[in-house]
């Protein structure tokens, strides 16, 4: 039973607000040419494709001067070697000894790299280099063409090196 | 550098001829001669006084007999205290100027919010001079409407107000090098501050797009060039994530992240991705370049831990650290800072002879989690060399670890989340130093 108090109480909190909702509509084709994020699974990949022999041109040309010679780094991020190092007192990782997944690569090559000029290359571009520092690292022959198909497929040497902590 | 930076920025556009913006005493003189001057001198010769009789025997500084500087649109710090200015460190050098970090000078700060212009910022590839009226969030993937949100939109919906920490999940690693750095606290622990932030509850928007069932995680990704992405467990985003608008009161810095970032509390502050473009729920992580190759915790077998995503219980004492001089045996305030990603500090414990006795600090601001605590204790040096520790206990029970006891843990090129504790030696001639116990 409400005393007349408490009515008068609740007569002064404004009725509760229903949060807005001004977010606007967005069809499939415009989300399309935003999202550059590529899962392990390869969902996204784009068509096209290229080899390490292609993507020597490439690196050659928008990668060496940072990342050296056959991805040796200096004074950017080495690329390849190490594989096998990780437990060792001088672990190296790289692309090849470290990265979990080759789709990585293509989602980070392609949104990142080169430093001052991302999102540059072609998606060509992306396979023919990203085959190129696969095959640096001895996972890829030189002639195996990296595609929507063949890059997930890719067993990279730390696949199962992660422990996962977000179900800690 | 910055110096000079500050010193620019303090004269361009003020149109003042002085650094502290006065007129200058000469130039207002000059200007009030032809006015009032000769006729000063005038009057007391032919009223009889005795000219000169003024307040010329009095004690006083020169800036108390000239008028003060004009109003400044944008305030700026004293220009006596130029030298407080972060600490950059660039990996990379020249070669990616904007990539790596400028810490905070927490050395020479106090309280516990970090001034904006301070605060640390870590960066992939430089700041983004991103345009409000262009930037659009698009929030999209296992959704039922896939919407987008103008920064117009945004500014509209309900904020909650709330101070956090944000620190860098490579917060410390130089405190790893084999020989202790003999740096200001700041450029060793600084990548961390505290700000006040005011946005929109994540909930709130996921809720108006319309989480799908499959929905476990959400990528989030940055409009700097870099598109720097990282993954985030969606219990997370639906618990305290902030859609983070503003900064102690004003819309964030462009280094923060202007206009809108996300804000992770607690959580290592690479996932609290700046920027904000783009969020897309998905069943599973993506894997991003930042959350394997990088900010994953290698052990000494081989493996690494991923998505160690709660930044650990620490404290450092910023007065005295490495590179101060205390002049002379005496009473000092012994002060510094603790936070832990897990919640509230519960105590911070200090020792002022290397460990063999712990002495419980004065704690401000103990009852925010997440947050900076500032923690002081009265010390009375004798003059004696000694070492002074700090070690936080947060509100889980977590104990911030010993160095060496952190170090065993990981493999050799451990680099992320070192709480560990930090010392400081104070030597017998008053110079403090950074030592590794």
């Amino acid at each position: 039973m409400a005393t007349a108090a408490a009515l008068a109480a609740c007569a002064v909190q404004p009725p509760a607000a229903k949060p807005p909702a001004l977010g606007t509509a967005v069809s499939a084709e415009e989300v399309a040419r935003w999202d550059i994020s590529i899962p392990p699974s390869g969902a996204g990949l784009p068509r096209g494709g290229g080899t390490a022999r292609q993507g020597l041109q490439v690196y050659e040309q928008k990668c060496l001067a940072c990342h050296g010679a056959k991805g040796a780094g200096k004074p950017a991020d080495p690329l390849a070697g190490g594989v096998g190092s990780l437990a060792s007192k001088t672990p190296l990782r790289t692309v090849g000894s470290y990265w979990p997944y080759a789709t990585t690569l293509f989602d980070y090559v392609r949104r990142a790299m080169p430093i001052a000029n991302p999102l540059s290359l072609s998606d060509d571009e992306v396979y023919a280099v990203s085959a190129y520092v696969l095959f640096l690292n001895g996972i890829v022959g030189e002639d195996a063409q990296m595609n929507a198909q063949t890059l997930p497929q890719v067993k990279m040497p730390n696949r199962d090196g992660f422990v996962d902590m977000s179900r800690r | 550098m910055n110096r000079i930076d500050r010193t620019k920025r303090t004269l361009m556009g003020r149109s003042v001829s002085e650094p502290n913006g006065t007129i200058g005493r000469r130039t207002f003189l000059a200007r009030s001669a032809g006015i009032a001057g000769a006729a000063v001198a005038g009057v007391a010769a032919s009223a009889g006084l005795a000219p000169g009789a003024n307040a010329q025997g009095l004690a006083g500084h020169p800036w108390e007999r000239v008028y003060g500087a004009a109003f400044a649109g944008y305030g700026q710090p004293s220009r006596f205290e130029l030298p407080v200015v972060r600490h950059f460190l660039r990996p990379y050098g020249d070669l990616a100027p904007g990539s790596g970090a400028a810490l905070t000078p927490i050395e020479s700060l106090e309280g516990i919010i970090t001034p904006s212009s301070l605060h640390n910022v870590r960066n992939h590839s430089g700041t983004p001079d991103i345009d409000p009226k262009q930037h659009q969030l698009l929030l999209h993937g296992l959704v039922a409407r896939p919407l987008t949100f103008s920064m117009e939109s945004l500014w509209r919906y309900p904020m909650t107000t709330r101070t956090y920490f944000i620190e860098c999940a490579g917060n410390s690693l130089r405190n790893l090098a084999p020989k202790p750095l003999q740096l200001p606290a700041g450029a060793i622990h600084g990548n961390i501050s505290c700000s006040e932030w005011t946005g929109v509850p994540l909930r709130m928007l996921l809720e108006e797009a319309g989480l799908q069932p499959q929905a476990k995680w959400l990528l989030a990704e940055g409009a700097d060039s870099a598109h720097m992405s990282r993954s985030i467990p969606l219990d997370k985003a639906l618990d305290d994530t902030m859609i983070a608008l503003y900064q102690n009161g004003e819309r964030l810095r462009p280094e923060q992240g202007y206009p809108v970032r996300l804000l992770l509390p607690g959580w290592e502050g690479n996932t609290s991705v700046k920027w904000l473009r783009s969020l897309k729920a998905t069943e599973g992580p993506t894997h991003t370049k930042d959350e394997t190759s990088k900010y994953t915790d290698p052990l000494p077998d081989g493996r690494a831990l991923q998505f160690t995503f709660e930044m650990g219980v620490k404290s450092v004492i910023t007065r005295p650290s490495s590179t101060m001089t205390l002049p002379r045996p005496g009473f000092y305030e012994i002060s510094g800072i603790a936070w832990s990603g897990a919640g509230r500090i519960r105590r911070v414990e200090v020792s002022t002879d290397g460990g063999a006795n712990w002495v419980e600090a004065a704690l401000t601001g103990a009852e925010r989690a997440k947050c900076l605590v500032r923690f002081r204790l009265p010390w009375e040096w004798t003059g004696q060399a000694v070492v002074l520790l700090s070690r936080a206990t947060d509100e889980k029970g977590h104990v911030q670890p010993p160095r060496k006891e952190w170090i065993a843990q990981y493999a050799p090129d451990a680099r992320f989340h070192n709480n560990s504790i930090v010392s400081w030696a104070v030597n017998a001639d008053g110079s403090v130093k950074n030592v590794y116990i």
